[in-house]
Parts: C-alpha cells; sequence; structure tokens
C-alpha cells in the first residue's frame, strides 16, 4: 500500500545527543499499536538546521514542524495526529515575536531566510539510501559530465561560477583544479577535508552525515577534470557517524556504478577511500593532512610545492572541503551563471555558517553570500537570549577574529571580513553578548591553539605559549602596564614567522579583540576589572549585613568553610580563604551576597 | 551505471518513494479523521484516496488528513481544495465514492454534485 505519512526524525548530532532514536524506536511502536504501519514511513535524515529546537521531527506531506519531542509525546502525536489529523499544537513553533503557532516549517523566519544550495538535501532525504539521493537529481551532474562535456567545458563552468574554497582562504575552486590538471604525473589524487576541527564548527559534519552522496559525486567530477583516478575523504575520528555513512555511501555507489571502474561507460575511473584522522587540529592543515594520509606524522611543510604540483605520495593532488566540493554537482546542473548570480562581486554562492553562543537560534544556516551579520544573528539567529545585546560575533573560529556590533551591517564575504580583521573560516559564527568576556575568550581561543600546536616550527610553540602565559596573567589580576603592547608586537611576529596556516592565524583572536576592546584589557591590567564577571581571580564576595538574615544557607554550601557567623548571627565572607566559586551567591535566597569586580575606589 | 538513460530510469523509480516530500501539489484531498469520521470509516476512505492517486500516478495532488469538522451526522467528510477555487466538502464517503471522485472531480475537473454537502467559498 502506498504511505500517505513521511516521518522525517531528525538524527544530526545534536537531535541524537537530546534523543531523537528513543523517539524514532518509540514512534515505531506506537505506530505499530495503532495499526498504522503500512501508512507511515519513518525516516532518519541528516541535521535539519534549527538544533535550538531539537529533537525535531518533520511530517510530510503537510510539512508540519515538532519541537523539543520528548519521548513521552510520541504517543500523543501518533494518536492525534497520524491518526486524527490534529497537529499537536503544544509541540509546534510558536512566532517569538507574534506568539501565532507556526505550523508549515517554511514559514519559520529561521528557514525563510536562508537559501540552501548545499544543505539542500539535509534533513529531507535518508541520508543513507542512494536512491533517495538519485530522486533529486543525484548523480545527474556526474552522468552530464562525463557523457556530455569535456574536462575543459567542467573545469570552465566551474570558473564561470566563481567558486572558492569553503575550507576558509577562498582560493578559486577552478585555479587549484586547473593546477592539479595541468601538473605533469603518472597518478593523480584527489582529497576530501573533512577535518573540521574549529570549537563551535560543525557545518562540514552536517553535510556529510545528512547527504554523503553529494560530497562523493563532487570529489568525482573533480576527478574527472584532473585526470585522477583516486581519492580520499579526510574524517576526523571523532566522527563516527559521518564514517559511517560515508563508508555506506561509497559502497553503495560502487555498486551502482557511480563510483569503480569506466563510469558511465565513459572510460573513467574513480574509487574513493576513506582515512580517518587522530583529531589533530594541524591536520586540517593541506601539508599536515597529507602527510597524516601518507601515514606519516601529521605536521606541516613548507609551501610551495603547493600539492596541486607535489601533494599526496608527491603526485599532483587536488585538495578541497566538504562544502566545496557539495557545491559542485549544483553548479554543473543548472550552470556557472546561475551560480553567480548569487553572491556579491567577489563571492558568488552560498555559505553555510554554525550559529552557536549568546544566540538564541543555535544551529546550521545557509545563506547567500553578502547577507549581513545583522540578519545572520538577529533575522536567522534570534538575537541573545533574554533580550541581551550582543556586543560581538567571533567569525573564523580559533582562526578567525571578532566584529564588533558597529559592524553588523556588513555584508558577509571573503574580503569583508579580512578587512575587519576576521575570517570567513569554515563558518563558525559565536555570538557574545555582555556576559562575554572578550579577555577570557581570547584566552580560550589561544589555550586552544597553544595546545594544538603541532611543535615542529618556535614561533608557534614557544610565541603562542608566552602569549598564553600572559592573556593568564591577565585574567588572574597579576597584568601589568605594557602587557597589552608586548601581545600585539609577539602576536605579528608570529603571524609572519609561523610555518603553517596555524600558528599564522592563531594570534588572530587575541588581536582583534585587543583591536575592538583594548579597554577591556586595560581594565582587567589596571582596575583588575572584568566587567562581565567572568574571570573569577576577579571578583570579590561579600555580605550585605542589612540584607542577611543569618539562615547559614552560605555557609552550609561553602566548600572551604570561610563563611563566619550562625544561626542569628549576621554571616561574613573571610575574603583571604574565599575560592570565588560562587556557591554563596547562588543560594542565598535574600539576595544579600554581593559579586563586585575591580579595586574599590 | 552505463548512460543517463539508465540513471533516469532509477530516479523515476526512486521518486515514487520520495514524493510525499517533493511535491508540488496543486489540488489537496483532506479527509477528517476526527473520532466520529474514523467510526464511520474515513481510515478505509483516507487510504482508498492515497491507493488510487498513486495508482493514477497524479503527481500534483496531495492527500492530507484534518481533526473534527463539526459535520459528524455525515462523516467521512472530505474536502478537495484547489487554488482560485472553491473548496468542494463531500460527505458520507465510502471507497467506492472515493474511485469516482477521484475519476471525475480530480482527474476530469467535475464536481460529483450528489456527494457535496457544502462549497466553502475562499
Amino acid at each position: 500500500m502506498a504511505q500517505r505519512l513521511n516521518v522525517l526524525v531528525c538524527s544530526g548530532a545534536s537531535c541524537l545527543s537530546s534523543g531523537s532514536i528513543e523517539i524514532k524506536k518509540k514512534m515505531l511502536e506506537e505506530i505499530k499499536k495503532a495499526g498504522l504501519e503500512d501508512e507511515i514511513r519513518i525516516i532518519e535524515t541528516g541535521c535539519m538546521g534549527p538544533c535550538e529546537l531539537g529533537p525535531v521531527i518533520l511530517v510530510y506531506p503537510d510539512e508540519i514542524l515538532y519541537k523539543k519531542v520528548k519521548k513521552k509525546d510520541v504517543e500523543e502525536i501518533v494518536e492525534n495526529h497520524f491518526l486524527k489529523g490534529r497537529p499537536v499544537e503544544r509541540l509546534l513553533y510558536k512566532s517569538p515575536e507574534t506568539e501565532k503557532l507556526i505550523k508549515k516549517h517554511e514559514e519559520i523566519d529561521y528557514f525563510k531566510k536562508q537559501k540552501k544550495i548545499v544543505l539542500r538535501n539535509c534533513g529531507m532525504i535518508d541520508p543513507e539510501s542512494l536512491e533517495e539521493y538519485v530522486a533529486l537529481d543525484g548523480y545527474e551532474a556526474l552522468g552530464k559530465a562525463l557523457t556530455e562535456m569535456s574536462r575543459d567545458e567542467v573545469l570552465k563552468e566551474i570558473e564561470t561560477s566563481g567558486l572558492r574554497g569553503r575550507g576558509g582562504a577562498g582560493f578559486p575552486t577552478h585555479l587549484k583544479w586547473k593546477f592539479t590538471k595541468d601538473a605533469e604525473g603518472d597518478q593523480k589524487f584527489v582529497v576530501c577535508n573533512a577535518d573540521e576541527g574549529d570549537p563551535g564548527a560543525f557545518m562540514d559534519r552536517s553535510v556529510v552525515e545528512g547527504d554523503p552522496h553529494t560530497v562523493l559525486e563532487g570529489m568525482a567530477i573533480a576527478g574527472y577534470v584532473v585526470g585522477a583516478s583516486k581519492g580520499y575523504i579526510y574524517v576526523r575520528a571523532e566522527y563516527p557517524l559521518a564514517i559511517e555513512r560515508l563508508r555506506k555511501a561509497i559502497k553503495d555507489a560502487k555498486e551502482y556504478g557511480f563510483l569503480g571502474e569506466n563510469i558511465f561507460d565513459s572510460g573513467f575511473d574513480f574509487d574513493l577511500e576513506v582515512r580517518i584522522g587522530a583529531g589533530a587540529f594541524v591536520c586540517g592543515e593541506e601539508t599536515a593532512l597529507i602527510h597524516s594520509i601518507e601515514g606519516k606524522r601529521g605536521t606541516p611543510r613548507p609551501r610551495p610545492p603547493y600539492p596541486s604540483i607535489s601533494g599526496l605520495w608527491e603526485k599532483p593532488t587536488n585538495l578541497n572541503n566538504v562544502e566545496t566540493y557539495a557545491n559542485v554537482r549544483h553548479i554543473i546542473l543548472k550552470g556557472g551563471d546561475w551560480f553567480a548570480s548569487i553572491g556579491t562581486e567577489s563571492s558568488k554562492g552560498t555559505k553555510v555558517f554554525a550559529l552557536s553562543g549568546d544566540i538564541q537560534n543555535t544551529g546550521l544556516a545557509e545563506v547567500p553570500m553578502g547577507t549581513t551579520i545583522n540578519e545572520l544573528i538577529y533575522d536567522i539567529g534570534g538575537g541573545a537570549p533574554e533580550g541581551k545585546e550582543i556586543k560581538a560575533v567571533q567569525l573564523g573560529g580559533p582562526s578567525g577574529g571578532c566584529i564588533t556590533k558597529e559592524y553588523f551591517d556588513t555584508p558577509i564575504d571573503y574580503e569583508s571580513l579580512t578587512e575587519l580583521g576576521a575570517m570567513m573560516g569554515s563558518g563558525g559564527v559565536i555570538a557574545m553578548s555582555q556576559d562575554t568576556c572578550m579577555v577570557n575568550t581570547a584566552k580560550f581561543f589561544l589555550d586552544f591553539n597553544t595546545f594544538e600546536s603541532c611543535g615542529k616550527c618556535t614561533p608557534c610553540r614557544v610565541g603562542l605559549k608566552q602569549m598564553y602565559k600572559m592573556l593568564d596573567k591577565i585574567t588572574k589580576g597579576e597584568g601589568e602596564k605594557g602587557d597589552i603592547d608586548k601581545l600585539v608586537e609577539l602576536g605579528e611576529s608570529i603571524k609572519k614567522t609561523a610555518l603553517c596556516g596555524l600558528g599564522q592565524t592563531a594570534p588572530n583572536p587575541v588581536l582583534s579583540t585587543i583591536k575592538y576592546f583594548r579597554n577591556e584589557y586595560r581594565q582587567h591590567i589596571e582596575n583588575k576589572k572584568c566587567s562581565a564577571m567572568v574571570c573569577t581571580d576577579l571578583l570579590t564576595y561579600t555580605i550585605d549585613p542589612d540584607k542577611c538574615k543569618a539562615c547559614t544557607l552560605c555557609a552550609q554550601n561553602c566548600p572551604v568553610d570561610c563563611i563566619d557567623g550562625e544561626r542569628g548571627v549576621v554571616h561574613e565572607i573571610r575574603e583571604d580563604e574565599c575560592i570565588k566559586c560562587g556557591n554563596c551567591y547562588d543560594v542565598c535566597p535574600f539576595d544579600a551576597v554581593i559579586k563586585t569586580t575591580g579595586e574599590l575606589e | 551505471m552505463k548512460n543517463l538513460e539508465e540513471l533516469r530510469k532509477l530516479r523515476e523509480k526512486a521518486q515514487k518513494n520520495i514524493k510525499l516530500r517533493s511535491q508540488d501539489a496543486k489540488i489537496k484531498v483532506v479527509v477528517g479523521m476526527g473520532t466520529s469520521g474514523i467510526a464511520a470509516g474515513a481510515r478505509e476512505v483516507l487510504n482508498k484516496f492515497i491507493n488510487e492517486i498513486n495508482e493514477r500516478d497524479l503527481d500534483d495532488v496531495m492527500v492530507t488528513q484534518t481533526g473534527e469538522k463539526g459535520m459528524s451526522s455525515q462523516e467521512p467528510i472530505v474536502e478537495i481544495r484547489e487554488e482560485n477555487k472553491p473548496t468542494i466538502v463531500y460527505g458520507e464517503m465510502n471507497p467506492d465514492k472515493v474511485e469516482e471522485v477521484v475519476e471525475k472531480h480530480i482527474v476530469n475537473g467535475k464536481v460529483v454534485e450528489e456527494y457535496v454537502v457544502s462549497v466553502e467559498e475562499e
């Protein structure tokens, strides 16, 4: 019998961790109980994007979106909606402004402003089904390229499209392909960088988990153009689901003959293999990644020669990011001109961003290049929770920088972000409200970079460590006059002298926060003050004797017993013993504990 | 995979499976599936619609359901909605009548007057 409902259960990593598998299981049971198993099909999809609302369930054909579904809600959904046709209203999305219920998922602001090219299939299809991918024009582009286009014609189409590398640096894709194509070599390779390591970035994972075939197809087309018969996808071990789905996709594609020998009877052979990285951040750098695939230690080497000339096993190698490959099939199908009509003068197409931090709608969003930061974080992201103001966003993760609210109307493209001292990076966007301490944030990223430094070159290994020590001192209230200038000087010289992209960009978070929030650094150093109340060493807890009811609650909760007083005797904190854990502040029912920062004037 | 022809054949087959998710429906068939509707046989009506429409490969027709409409005595109730046309409400449907409605109304655009219980202007 034909089905009448398709129930899409998001099984992106975020929904998985909030229990979507349990929900799916329960739903299968309930559907069986209601005798609906022939009428309803449940499909696990990749990430749908609005992770904040997860676990998310989307019901077709009505496109009804359920949010924050719990196991106990399933019975009601099956009984009332699937059987009786009444969607469960309390689980529908409500517009934050109008309080109006929104049933259709496309009417939700979060989706309305997006333009999906790369993520078109994500959350729509069963990523483990090659047939579903094919149903939505999958492998048509590969077929068209192999049977109807010459290698140069494909290359020309990519050139017309203006596609640039989505890994961060934005190098024109057609040039990379051309260099590899023109390079001399008996064997050439195509490599996909899926070693996504930026904290707060999960675009590539979502694409690979949600629509693995789109990456395979892009790589095969690249292989045809550059003349490679073999490719590798380098994925980090921390993405087990992505690895599993890629392997399944490769196996299925081989079975159907989209990979393997003589594809589309064109004489073109192409085979793919997954290689798993052990999670070293530096292996996202192309030369380190190549070393890692070769089985060597994942450290970078100086360039040139670039991988296009001498890459994997010293053979010409085309290396692109997941999102770059995911764009390729759409360009071949709809044409380079179509792609070039989207975006800005210098940056074409769309970009997928991962929104996180102090923002209401955390999740994935794909927008045309040229969308402003305002649109991204307010119209799609919904702004900071509780009506707080977003004072800055960090773009480009640990290699990027922050952008302050004065520049939020900047259209996002490769050039505009670099001008502002940030970078596109892979697309992580971390929103920061007034509650974020910029010095502490810079310290967090620098800590990450210092830890991930491979140690091969001195500026990165030693320089970052020294910068970190200085920042640590500042956040502990031991900063000295002149520290800021030292940080800038050291940071600039590391940028100029480090061997690879990691070191060359690692000081960015510090330099850009100093550029825009120098005052916060000064307050930490000169007044021992952290206005965001984040740096614990700069906080002082005292008890207001007028408000204290001497209930002993704070003293009971103090882990170091530094609160004097007893029932009926007003309490007092012995400051020299206080570890500033904040327990007393949190538990006091009378708001008698006061938190202050900065030297008392 | 030998050629584009073979790919397109595979695609046609596969598209049936995702039709519910990808269609751009012009006609919407809404079956009332409240308690009284189900008791009167709305599920059989709903499934008959689904099967008829699939067998006839009507890509631009979407079948969906709604709750009680407040016309319990005439259940099962079915609405046929079409853009820029009044909504036709059929009452006391059964699988045989469904076949007739699909054939005459949905395929050929002729309302089956004798089953109509109301006509709702847009």
